[in-house]
């Protein structure tokens, strides 16, 4: 655990002294949920390649922001956003935009490990498939087993492939789903609470898995647990009561805040 | 909440055995055992009408899956058949079955005579009554396929008539053939000589399934070709109708309308739907489909389109709960692959559906093919004896159905139509129960892929 953070402490140095180059920005970010507001005029920057942690008591609005990055709120037919997020500088709520290409971009992790009720093997080639970034078995096969690779996930199942996913342990099915969204290639995995369903064993390899992760992809995770954001993030969020409260890198967010909110919620004074 | 209140006064009375019990503790338990108690005889209740209800259907319509046939050399006669002797179709076709009467008389004459059976006190009339009125009618269309056999001697396997067929189903005795104008005592006698003599026999009715509604007066010829064969079509435009029509309503209802007064008022007017008195479909399909459009009456066409809009709704709440069922977080799964709604839809939802989606097909399907009352108002209640031709222009063709044959049957006023009505139902029941035994095998088929 502390070699864990020793590392995020280095990591985060070296990004403070060359800045990384912003991969997603949320500007002046409202959402409604019919006559409810639930996010007031969030601006925050998601740095590339970096894994960043949005904490903040339940609530507050963190998954609503993480949901908005891949349009996933659009499912809900009373939520409203405003204001505009940018994903390589374009607005991902443009009207010209197919919400497709974007989440074939920006992927996703849910709370619950949702693997399809089919073989493990379908599992991560339907995103490949519906995207056309595969056509012949051999190119099937190379994409499921480098994903079950990164995921951290091969060894175990590779014997087993046409096994149904949903036979598999909770922190295996969370790594399949991990393997699952990154068989697409995005360029940013979204993550809710990828953990919380998980029991301290597999949430260690899915952390380790994400630090790996962190070399390829752009990474924003919401969690619960302090912990676990001072272990796996770079850079951390914090929401309070659907307002950005602060934004830093980890080790200050943690050690030094600038408010006393986040100073209060790290320490377990509410929340 | 009284439970809660009571306590302190528990609490006060401190350390009392737990074998002890209570008032309180009594009067739960004389609630509980009595709560049971009427559960298990509501239970009890109902699977003794259920009983009660088969026992009887059984008792009186098992019979009709046999009937009492006899065997008859006859010769068919060219001097009356065929007096021209060209064998001419054209005339063969004009002779009716008055023509063909005289040769079955001839023919049981015959056979008493050839066997050495004397029964006293039968007329020339009572001897042929014992074969069914319906022979002459077979006899000529055999005559009219295979005009070649006249000159020759044929054995036919005639029916009995319905009073002779009923005494060896315990329907007519001695006695009541006394008081019977349409059997005499003498007749059963005979019929009792030509069995001992091997010659009248009583096996299996396949003609129960295969042949046509008979009329009044012969119900030992009665089936219900013309209605399963109905009913069937019925079926198939139904199923064809309705379930491409009710996924796609409930699918679009279900994963894509957005939420609003309009689709609310939609929804509730489903549900009403589903409760709306079936007769008032019957009424609906008259005044439309062959009022107005002017499809041909009792075709199985006006009968399939009207219980497609009975089993519409039924269809849509099924597939709709079944929809439903699907959790969120597999439609989110999909979506965050990069799916598109459509591909959510149709490659994660609605195969999870299905099950749910077949079950309440085939319900709905079970429903329509049980439905009488709008059956009636389309004219399906007509006497039908031809057969429907192959679809799809055998849709149009008039036609009956199962229910409507129960209930026609049931309006006959010779006994021996109980029987064929009780038997009648025996199959509705059975195409019932294979449906539903269809369902259950798609559903298990289904759930072993995932």
């Amino acid at each position: 655990m502390n070699m864990l953070t020793d590392a995020a402490v280095e990591e985060t140095l070296q990004s403070g002294s060359k800045p990384a180059a912003s991969k997603m920005a949320g500007k002046d970010v409202t959402v409604h949920y019919g006559e409810k507001q639930a996010l007031f005029g969030v601006n925050l920057e998601v740095p590339e390649r970096q894994v960043m942690a949005l904490i903040g008591p339940s609530g507050c609005g963190k998954s609503t922001f993480l949901r908005c990055l891949n349009r996933m709120n659009d499912t809900i037919d009373i939520c409203r956003v405003g204001g505009s997020i940018l994903l390589d500088g374009e607005d991902i709520y443009d009207p010209r935009i197919d919400v497709v290409e974007l989440r074939a971009r920006v992927g996703m992790v849910f709370q619950k490990p949702n693997p399809f009720p089919k073989s493990i093997y379908e599992n991560v080639a339907y995103g490949p498939r519906i995207h056309g970034l595969a056509s012949k078995k051999s190119e099937f096969d190379e994409v499921v087993e480098t994903s079950l690779q990164k995921a951290g996930l091969f060894n175990e199942v590779k014997d087993r492939l046409q096994e149904p996913g949903t036979g598999l342990s909770g922190g295996q099915q969370q790594r399949l789903c991990i393997a699952r969204a990154i068989a697409v290639s995005p360029e940013v995995i979204l993550m809710d609470e990828p953990c919380s369903a998980l029991d301290p064993i597999a949430t260690a390899k899915v952390e380790e898995l994400i630090d790996e992760l962190r070399e390829n992809y752009t990474i924003v995770i919401v969690t619960h647990s302090m912990q676990q954001a001072a272990r796996v993030s770079q850079r951390t969020a914090m929401f309070h009561l659907g307002n950005l409260v602060e934004e830093g890198p980890t080790d200050k967010m943690f050690t030094n805040p600038d408010d006393k909110r986040t100073q209060d919620y790290i320490t377990g004074r509410f929340g | 909440m009284t439970d809660l209140t009571a306590m302190p006064a528990v609490g006060g009375s401190q350390s009392r055995s737990l074998f002890l019990r209570g008032e309180r503790t009594r009067r739960r338990h004389m609630a509980e055992s009595r709560f049971r108690a009427i559960g298990l005889a509501a239970v009890i209740f109902g699977i003794l009408v259920l009983v009660g209800l088969l026992g009887s259907i059984l008792a009186n319509g098992v019979s009709s899956f046999r009937q009492t046939y006899i065997a008859l050399d006859v010769y068919l006669d060219p001097a009356k058949l065929d007096k021209a002797g060209d064998r001419d179709p054209e005339a063969l076709r004009k002779l009716t079955t008055f023509t063909y009467q005289p040769l079955i008389k001839t023919a049981v004459e015959g056979l008493i005579e050839e066997k050495g059976i004397s029964v006293d006190g039968l007329g020339g009339k009572d001897v042929e009554g014992i074969i069914s009125k319906e022979a002459p009618a077979e006899l000529r269309h055999f005559v009219l396929a295979h005009p070649s056999r006249i000159g020759e001697t044929v054995k036919f396997e005639l029916l009995a008539d319905g009073r002779i067929d009923g005494y060896y189903k315990g329907r007519v005795t001695m006695e009541t053939a006394k008081l019977d104008r349409n059997v005499s005592p003498e007749q059963l006698m005979l019929a009792d000589e030509l069995k001992a003599a091997g010659v009248l026999t009583t096996r299996f009715n396949w003609s129960f399934f295969t042949a046509p509604d008979a009329s009044d007066t012969r119900p030992e010829a009665a089936g219900l070709g013309v209605a399963i064969l109905g009913s069937i079509y019925m079926m198939l435009i139904v199923l064809v109708l309705s379930l491409p029509i009710g996924v796609a309503a409930s699918i679009y209802l279900e994963e894509f309308a957005p939420q609003n007064r309009l689709t609310d008022i939609i929804e509730v007017n489903i549900a009403n739907l589903a409760a709306v008195p079936s007769i008032v479909f019957g009424i609906l399909g008259l005044a439309v489909f062959i009022n107005y459009v002017g499809l041909p009456q009792s075709a199985p066409i006006v009968g399939g389109l009207v219980l497609t809009l009975m089993t519409l709704p039924t269809i849509i709440i099924a597939t709709r709960a079944a929809l439903k069922a699907v959790p969120p977080s597999i439609r989110e799964a999909a979506l965050g692959v990069g799916a598109s709604k459509m591909q959510s839809t149709f490659h994660h939802v609605l195969p999870l559906a299905a099950p749910g989606i077949l079950t309440g097909a085939i319900i709905g399907l079970a429903q329509a093919l049980g439905e009488t009352a709008p059956l009636l108002l389309i004219g399906m209640v007509a006497f039908v004896r031809e057969f429907p031709a192959a679809p799809p222009g055998g849709f149009f063709d008039p036609a009956s159905a199962l229910p409507v044959q129960v209930y026609n049957w049931t309006q006959r006023g010779d006994p021996a139509f109980i029987e064929r009505a009780s038997g009648a139902i025996i199959v509705l029941l059975v195409f019932l129960i294979i449906m539903n035994l269809g369902a259950i095998f798609l559903r298990r088929r289904f759930e072993r892929r995932w």
